[in-house]
């Protein structure tokens, strides 16, 4: 039985933690629920053959943000655990979380904000928006777009699988060792940790080097790289650092993983390891990323600045300029995360330095933004309400961050509340605002409908005051000296109303997630109302609007020649004062199979996943082989691609210029 | 703006097919790029961790420079032999490729096998990679680069397969140019495998 099952036991599941099993419980009923849903209506053939094996980067985009936002439930529902421990577990209280369960929560909070969060998020819009910015008909490598996808799959199952089936890790959503080594965190908690980064940090990297490509090798006749829309420009430094800083994750995790497994002595404390090895190559992939979350924001907040004033981005040369210097910047300053290792004064104050340098190019994109508004004819539509939020909240967040540049100061407020509200100010106030403003001015584009206005702007008041009220609290504790990462704490230190607040402010964004899925719904009950049938809802200036809402699977029936940075706004300008364009004809278009090899290699790295955390070891080897063998099979595989007929286009077409009559 | 749209078919086939190399190419080479960072990360790590030998042997206690000699030339020789591959591929002589593509495995294979050999010696003297950070690091970085050999001898025999059944075409050629481009950096990778962990190690 050892060898069938591992280390895998009944006694795996905790049945004795309520949370963890009212979770899990509803996860599994909720997946129950799905599937017989999918059964009833009969759509298995059509999930199949429309979704789950499309090598469609509209589709796969989409994918990426459901699990998004599903993942953003997920992990806010732990924070609203978190905020309420503190607020309960003062003095004689020590809460409802055990500290081992409480551990859990806030490393999986993260890892789960981060990683499958707002990640996938990112991803989802790139998918979406790059090809359709640079007017390609696909990405460069759409096989490899879905394999990513598949990839990325097998670490949200797998740290959803940890609720119910044996824990997750307790150690911090980094997994510093020696805590995270063998010895001091036995359990398979961050065995769980390190297979679901591995897998889908993979797939991340291999996203990265597909859309890298794309934008390089696949802008459409005339589109110079300085031509290129904000967006697509800032998506390209993102692919760049995941490119250069994903291997690092891959090879950090993988030496903790020999360090575990095979009694390695890379990090542990004996033998002659060294744990700030670890610390440093983790941040070394870890700063970047930072940067390749916010960067598609800052592009995003680009278009949709320059969308609803009205006018061209102000300065669009210095933009590029700017992102480009923050990508360069971002692998010097990783040190900043630990200025208390006692690298000593000159290697601080480099890191230091380079620290606050950075804020130089990001306060440049800010003044662009303001003065793109500037005599602008600006309309308010929610994705406006997201980006003038996040230039006033991502601003206070900066500044805090050049507070924790200076090593000194950042030697008292290390670890402490400060530090953590400083990165949600920017992450929430940066990343979330972005992703929101693009979800909600892209929309459109992906349904063919626009989403309720009311109800988007409720649900950015919400967020907004949310936010302030859940972490200026955060900042004051800080400087009273609380730590993060706290179970419990002393009645003396007074701090237990100010975390009463917080626990307050999260309930008012959680107010603003429940009106953003409400603003859905009703959308999609609305859409007849709400319908685009232009394929321009905003009176947009970039490729994207070329083409109709939702686009067809080969995005353009004829690929566009551009010559100005805003063709599509160009394009409206030269119609006023011109007949009717002659018709043209038709050709074929050569496009790519779906294929479900991607899918089917995504299932066995969760096997063999599940197989390595549970000791599993046939499991493990059977999955492997598979693997290999799907990797076989697709390079044996010649017939990949197809062209469809110039008659099939002309008849999509016609379609769609009917829906525009009608 | 209209000129681009009057291709017919056939040109349209034939571009596509140009289009894709050039992409599979230059995607192929990002991804070399970024292969390049993980092994500099290794490097890194090695050089951090080389002298902590927790009281076992060092470098230069263990290193035998000969039989690492003969395995460098084994992987030096491979390169040059997949070269005169890629030379009889452009000749459109598919006999010759599919010789000089033997050649390249075996030299390959028998590098492999002196690097398992090296490592089961090891291992058996008790100089395991669970020795000391210095060995944890060693076994790491230069079963790194073994591991991607043998994921190339792998693709290889693959190759050949492929190459058998179509023969040589735009496909095919395609696949060994990404072959070639993987083989000769290994071999890179292998030089400063050779000079930072042997040459500098017995020093």
């Amino acid at each position: 039985m050892d060898h069938l099952f591992g280390k895998l036991s009944l006694a795996a599941i905790p049945f004795d933690e309520l949370p963890a099993m009212l979770a899990g419980g509803a996860m599994v009923g909720g997946f129950i629920a799905l599937v017989l849903l999918i059964t009833y209506l009969g759509k298995w053939k059509w999930l199949w053959t429309e979704w789950l094996t499309s090598v469609d980067h509209k589709k796969i985009g989409i994918m990426y943000i459901i699990v998004a936002l599903v993942m953003l439930l997920r992990g806010f529902a732990d924070a609203l655990l978190m905020r309420t421990q503190q607020a309960m577990a003062v003095g004689e209280n020590h809460g409802f979380l055990p500290p081992h369960h409480y551990d859990q929560i806030f490393t999986a909070h993260g890892v789960i904000m981060i990683f499958f969060m707002a990640m996938p998020f990112m991803v989802g819009l790139m998918n979406i928006v790059v090809p359709l910015q640079i007017g390609a008909r696909d990405v460069a490598f759409p096989f490899l777009n879905s394999l990513s996808f598949w990839l990325f799959m097998v670490g949200v199952v797998l740290v959803m699988l940890c609720l119910i089936v044996g824990e997750f890790g307790q150690t911090g959503w980094l997994a510093y060792p020696p805590l995270s080594e063998k010895e001091f965190s036995p359990g398979v908690g961050v065995d769980y940790y390190i297979w679901s980064l591995q897998i889908s940090g993979i797939g991340t990297l291999i996203s990265g080097i597909n859309f890298f490509v794309t934008i390089l090798k696949m802008r459409c006749p005339g589109m110079t790289l300085m031509k290129m829309p904000v967006f697509t420009w800032t998506a390209l430094c993102a692919n760049i650092l995941i490119i250069i800083a994903f291997p690092v994750l891959t090879v950090s995790l993988s030496m903790l993983t020999l360090d575990r497994y095979l009694d390695f002595h890379f990090f542990t404390n004996s033998g002659g390891g060294n744990a700030m090895m670890y610390v440093n190559l983790i941040w070394i992939w870890g700063h970047p990323e930072v940067y390749i979350l916010v960067l598609p924001a800052f592009g995003i907040f680009s278009e949709v600045v320059s969308t609803f004033s009205r006018k061209r981005l102000f300065g669009y040369n210095m933009m590029v300029y700017a992102t480009a210097c923050i990508t360069l910047l971002s692998f010097i300053v990783w040190l900043h995360h630990f200025f208390t290792m006692g690298a000593g004064a000159n290697v601080n104050a480099f890191f230091g330095i380079a620290t606050m340098i950075i804020s130089i190019p990001t306060g440049v994109k800010i003044f662009n933004w303001l003065f793109t508004m500037y005599k602008g004819k600006i309309s308010f539509n929610a994705p406006m309400y997201w980006t003038i939020g996040f230039m006033i909240t991502f601003s206070i967040g900066g500044m805090t961050g050049v507070l924790l540049a200076v090593p000194g100061a950042d030697f008292l407020l290390h670890n402490s509340l400060f530090l953590i509200a400083h990165f949600h100010n920017v992450i929430i106030g940066g990343v979330v605002f972005g992703y929101v403003a693009g979800f909600n001015y892209w929309f459109p584009k992906a349904f063919g409908f626009k989403l309720n206005e009311k109800l988007g702007k409720c649900a950015f008041w919400c967020w907004l005051v949310g936010f302030y009220v859940a972490f200026m609290p955060l900042y004051v504790l800080g400087f009273m000296g609380a730590t993060r990462r706290l179970s419990h704490y002393d009645a003396a230190t007074g701090w237990h109303p100010l975390f009463v607040i917080a626990l307050v402010g999260a309930l008012i964004i959680f107010a603003g997630i429940g009106f953003q899925l409400l603003q859905v719904f009703v959308s999609v009950l609305q859409r007849k109302q709400n319908m685009d049938v232009t394929g321009d809802p905003w009176d947009g200036r970039t490729l994207e609007w070329d083409t109709a809402s939702p686009p067809p699977f080969y995005n353009f029936a004829f690929v566009p020649h551009v010559n100005s940075l805003e063709p599509h706004w160009d394009n409206k300008q030269a119609a006023k004062n011109q007949a009717e364009q002659p018709k043209r004809k038709y050709e074929d278009i050569h496009m790519p199979k779906n294929t479900g090899v991607g899918f089917v290699i995504g299932m066995l790295a969760f096997t063999f996943s599940f197989g390595m955390i549970w000791d599993i070891w046939w499991l493990a080897i059977v999955s492997a082989v598979g693997m290999f063998a799907g990797v076989a099979y697709r390079s044996f595989d010649y017939d990949i691609d197809y062209y469809v007929k110039a008659e099939e286009v002309e008849r999509i077409e016609n379609e769609i210029s009917n829906r525009k009559i009608a | 703006m209209s000129t681009e749209v009057l291709h017919n078919n056939h040109d349209h086939h034939h571009d596509h097919d140009a289009e894709a190399t050039s992409k599979v190419l230059f995607g192929f080479w990002i991804y070399i790029m970024s292969d390049c960072i993980l092994f500099a990360s290794i490097f890194a790590t090695y050089i951090v961790l080389h002298g902590n030998t927790f009281g076992g042997p060092s470098g230069k206690e263990l290193f035998e420079m000969p039989y690492v000699l003969i395995e460098t030339f084994l992987l030096l020789i491979s390169s040059f032999t997949y070269g005169l591959a890629m030379q009889a591929m452009y000749k459109a002589n598919k006999s010759q490729v599919m010789l000089w593509l033997s050649i390249t495995f075996l030299l390959g294979f028998g590098f492999i096998c002196m690097e398992i050999n090296e490592f089961h010696h090891l291992i058996l003297e008790g100089n395991g990679p669970s020795r000391s950070a210095f060995l944890s690091a060693f076994f790491t970085l230069v079963g790194t680069h073994g591991l991607h050999v043998t994921c190339g001898l792998v693709w290889m025999i693959m190759l050949m397969l492929q190459l058998n059944k179509h023969g040589i075409t735009a496909v095919t050629s395609r696949k060994l140019g990404c072959l070639s481009l993987f083989w000769h950096f290994l071999d890179i990778v292998w030089i400063f495998v050779f000079t930072i962990v042997y040459l500098m190690g017995v020093m």
